[in-house]
């Protein structure tokens, strides 16, 4: 069974204000001169080796895991999933 | 009515628990029990609290690993069951994880951990733990947490307001919910909330380090009144 690099992108939902990401903004890629960057957020990121019979299924299998067990809590987060092959 | 039990839950991180304790068996001599949490059940008690603290850590998000316990599941039906259910700070942030409770709670907005006393309203008296107040009535209580920002989005928050499930806001010194006395970014400067039976209440704020005058700057025991709430939702539905 193939193996698939899948990561889980967890962020604040637009309506959640994101204090981390503007102290990072406004503190160093302002002063810093990085003007043109006009937006961050900030996230947790879980990177997971999956065992699955497709690309298809590793991110349906991580997407199910982070639903059923809340790994992202849905009242104030956004998921995103990516999955690519693992390098041999 | 038999002697009321009241249990109060420790998971791995929890570290109120005994303070807790202190204040419903030492200060108001009710029967309390710590329990570990994987040895808990429900039916054995008239009431359960799940104190302060750092389960799992804060492991991935506060509160998020603990409300996988099995001993949650007893909760639940202590809760479907109209039975009292508090949580305090880190135990709130179990309940909303758990889904006992609307709302998450996020990193405060300065991003510091936070330990003072504020000043807390008292917005509804219907639930299981503010029926000793009266609306309106203003209680020094401290907080201490990182975690605290309440967080809802703008419909859920006008059902919360509807359905009176707003129990405490953080209030200044006229008893104001200015932005100035919201110590951690919490929408609508709300420190606690209910289910809507009014049964399951979670606050931020630690009522067990208000409940002697000794512990407090203001010679106060304002945190009493939530436990004296709990002790007379019991006795008046037994």
């Amino acid at each position: 069974m193939p193996e698939y690099v899948v990561e889980a992108v967890i962020r604040y939902k637009p309506a959640a204000r994101d204090p981390e990401a503007e102290v990072i903004r406004r503190d160093l890629l302002l002063k810093g001169g990085y003007g043109m960057i006009k937006d961050v957020r900030s996230g947790k990121s879980l990177r997971m080796i999956v065992e699955a019979s497709s690309p298809e299924e590793a991110k349906q299998i991580v997407e199910r895991a982070c639903n059923e067990l809340r790994i992202f809590n849905p009242v104030a987060h956004t998921l995103e999933v990516r999955v690519w092959e693992k390098s041999a | 009515m038999g002697e009321i039990r009241v249990a109060v839950l420790q998971f791995p991180g929890t570290n109120c628990d005994y303070d807790v304790y202190h204040a419903l068996a030492r200060v108001l001599g009710v029967h309390t029990e710590l329990i570990w949490h994987t040895l808990f059940r429900g039916d054995r008690y008239d009431a359960v609290i799940l104190p302060g603290g750092f389960s799992y850590g804060d492991y991935l998000r506060a509160g998020a690993i603990a409300a996988h316990s099995p001993a949650m599941d007893q909760v639940r039906e202590m809760a479907k069951e109209g039975k009292p259910v508090l949580g305090i700070c880190n135990g709130f942030q179990i309940l909303t994880e758990a889904e006992l409770l609307p709302g998450s709670l996020l990193p405060n907005d300065h991003l510091r951990f936070i330990c003072k006393w504020v000043r807390i309203r008292v917005e509804t008296t219907r639930t299981a733990f503010s029926n000793q107040c009266q609306k309106g009535q203003v209680l020094h209580i401290p907080i201490a947490h990182n975690e605290g920002r309440f967080f809802v989005d703008d419909r859920t928050l006008k059902e919360l307001v509807e359905n009176e499930q707003v129990v405490f806001r953080y209030v200044d010194e006229r008893g104001e919910p200015t932005p100035e006395a919201n110590p951690n970014g919490s929408v609508s400067n709300i420190a606690g909330v209910c289910n809507l039976e009014g049964n399951v209440v979670g606050l931020m704020p630690h009522p067990e380090r208000a409940s002697e005058p000794i512990l407090s700057p203001f010679n106060s025991n304002d945190g009493l009144l939530i436990f004296f709430s709990m002790l007379n939702y019991i006795s008046r539905k037994t």
